[in-house]
């Protein structure tokens, strides 16, 4: 069974999102995602300073099964990315909650956020997939 | 085929001096090379294998005999279409009259040649309902790039800047968010509804005065007929888009359905997988694009025309290429000639074999040969993915209760299949549905071979509730074993290097 947090908000597209206290949030992709994708081998990371629509693709994480999007969950500026991951992609299959984490957004405005899952109704949504 | 021969690199034959020097081009004179400025010029000679003419050939013959291939074992790689490619096509196009023919030679030298192609040109109209078919794309996604930049000069002529949306079905093949991604336009995923149909619903919410087209391939990659394509298309058409047809399922429906009749705005043909020319490593492909009547003045060049007789003066050649002058308003060329000639000649070869009638059966048996497989695969104990639709030319299983409760993977029966002297069928495509194998059979097995299959598979079956294990170190008797492929695509590197003596 995979590990979904108790703390973290969940998108239907497997991203989970981590509030900072500064009010920015760090998105990586969730247990369930990488246990699907399989061993990564690539990630593509945008650029810091880059703004994003919600909803945008703004990253691609590669298993030898599949290459899927990364969307943005919000309406956010790129202020920092895990550049650990263009060497060692393998992280996010690790510890997906963690050293695996793939960016840190600070949302343009006091977003609607009424679209993310908690964790209960991420789990309802994974055990379905 | 044969079996646990490990065959070693070239580089491994490799001795100081040998070659075959009768073969060797003539140095060229030291003058030819002076304008070569000197930071350009090699310092050390490159690593090239040095060999003899025969230990090449034996080299080369080994790797031949070491892979599967069409004329050796049975090929059920879904959405590939490896079908039997008759003798007889090539026969044709390897006669020296079109093997002699130089692609810069006066159309007047040509005209045999020509005539092929204007026919061919002819046929796929017929076939598909379009209204005009160039042929010069080199292969699928060659094709697309041509119909979805046709797609985007439509749009323009008529001063409607705004469209840059392509919409695409989640289950598409990759190609299709990749055409529209080069073609300069934005890729817009629609869901799919249970049933493997598009979801209508989805589909006008996604619409509007952005949209420039839809890419859809019908038999979808699902395995089913979309059944609304109708609708479909009133749907993009009321909103201002075309209809691209992606040609790769058309073994299915060839001579029963036409994709100008379902509403279809532009097409390519696969005539590498529909019209049965070698290819999957066997050879190139060939991706004509078809059209209906307003994209007529996009094509892309050249085209083969046909002067009619009152118009020609006595020794004007009938048939000529059709160039700028023509078609002015020509996405252009995406070819120095006209196209793989010789690919062209094969599947012109196939198409006059086969008739209308032919064409007709080989959408009957092809669907006749997937859904036998299909029924008699559930009868063993598989799981199809759409039990509920009757299979098109291909079908979809899904190992997802086998993976759950033995721990078996969709890659381990591929991979066990190649033991049990099978091509494996594709895998983990489409992504919507996991550990799953797309197969397509094709019309040219017999019912013997597929028989075979389903025995094939339902030993990997019994394996993968006894001895999973069998399983998970497929294949056994081959002489390349389980591949690490993540080890590969994290640490690719692909030089050879001499090792240290």
């Amino acid at each position: 069974m995979s590990k979904i947090p108790e703390d973290l908000k969940y998108t239907r597209s497997h991203e989970w999102l981590k509030s900072m206290p500064d009010g920015s949030i760090e998105i990586g992709i969730s247990d369930h995602a990488q246990e699907a994708l399989g061993d990564l081998v690539f990630v593509e990371l945008p650029e810091v300073g880059r703004s994003l629509a919600a909803g945008e693709t703004c990253a691609v994480v590669e298993s030898v099964k599949a290459a899927s999007d990364i969307y943005a969950p919000v309406a956010a500026t790129v202020i920092a990315i895990n550049a650990q991951l263009a060497e060692a992609p393998e992280l996010i299959n690790q510890d997906p909650y963690g050293r695996g984490w793939i960016m840190r957004l600070k949302p343009t405005a006091q977003g609607d956020d009424s679209a993310l899952l908690s964790a209960h109704d991420y789990q309802v949504l994974a055990a379905e997939a | 085929m044969s079996l646990a021969l490990r065959e070693r690199l070239i580089f491994e034959y490799s001795r100081p001096g040998r070659g075959a020097r009768g073969q060797w081009p003539e140095a060229p004179a030291r003058s030819a090379l002076d304008a070569l400025p000197d930071g350009l010029r090699r310092q050390r000679r490159p690593l090239l294998p040095e060999v003899s003419e025969l230990d090449a050939l034996r080299h080369y013959t080994r790797l031949s005999q070491l892979n599967f291939s069409i004329d050796t074992h049975f090929y059920p790689l879904g959405s590939c279409t490896m079908k039997y490619n008759p003798r007889a096509c090539n026969a044709a196009a390897l006669m020296p009259e079109f093997l002699g023919r130089h692609p810069l030679a006066p159309v007047a030298q040509g005209q045999g040649f020509l005539a092929c192609m204007y026919e061919l040109q002819e046929m796929l109209k017929a076939v598909t309902g379009m209204r005009g078919v160039a042929l010069s794309p080199l292969a699928g996604a060659h094709g697309e790039f041509a119909g979805v930049a046709m797609i985007r000069a439509y749009h323009r002529a008529r001063d409607d800047l705004e469209r840059d949306e392509i919409i695409v079905p989640q289950a598409a093949h990759g190609t299709n968010p990749a055409t529209a991604t080069m073609c300069g336009c934005v890729a817009r995923e629609v869901a799919v509804g249970a049933d493997g149909d598009a979801d209508l619903e989805a589909l006008r919410a996604a619409v509007g005065p952005k949209t420039a087209g839809i890419m859809l391939t019908n038999p979808s990659t699902l395995g089913v007929f979309e059944r609304r394509i109708e609708e479909v298309a009133r749907i993009v058409h009321q909103a201002g888009g075309l209809l691209y047809y992606d040609g790769a399922n058309l073994n299915a429906i060839l001579g029963k359905v036409r994709p100008g009749d379902m509403g279809f705005d532009v097409i390519h043909m696969n005539l590498h997988k529909t019209f049965s020319t070698p290819h999957g490593g066997g050879g190139p492909g060939a991706g004509a694009v078809g059209v209906s009547a307003r994209l007529l003045p996009f094509l892309p060049l050249p085209i083969v025309a046909r002067e009619p007789a009152a118009e020609r003066g006595a020794e004007a050649p009938q048939y000529r290429w059709l160039g700028e002058r023509d078609l002015p308003q020509s996405i252009g060329r995406l070819t120095s000639f006209g196209g793989n000639a010789g690919v062209l000649l094969r599947a012109y070869v196939y198409m006059r074999m086969l008739g209308r009638e032919g064409m007709r059966r080989v959408a009957e048996y092809a669907t006749l040969n997937a859904n036998y497989l299909s029924a008699r695969l559930q009868q063993v104990g598989f799981e199809a993915a759409y039990p509920q639709r009757r299979a098109s030319h291909e079908f979809i299983i899904t190992l997802k209760r086998a993976e759950q409760d033995y721990g078996v993977t969709a890659m381990d029966v591929a991979k066990r299949l190649l033991d049990l002297g099978f091509h494996a069928p594709t895998t983990y495509f489409p992504m919507l549905i996991s550990e799953c194998l797309l197969i397509e059979p094709t019309e040219t097995e017999s019912k013997q071979t597929l028989d075979a299959f389903v025995n094939a598979m339902a030993q990997i079956l019994r394996e993968a509730r006894e001895d999973p294990e069998q399983l998970h170190g497929a294949p056994h008797t081959l002489p390349v074993r389980r591949l690490d492929d993540v080890r590969a695509a994290r640490e690719l590197n692909l030089v050879y290097r001499e090792p240290a003596t």
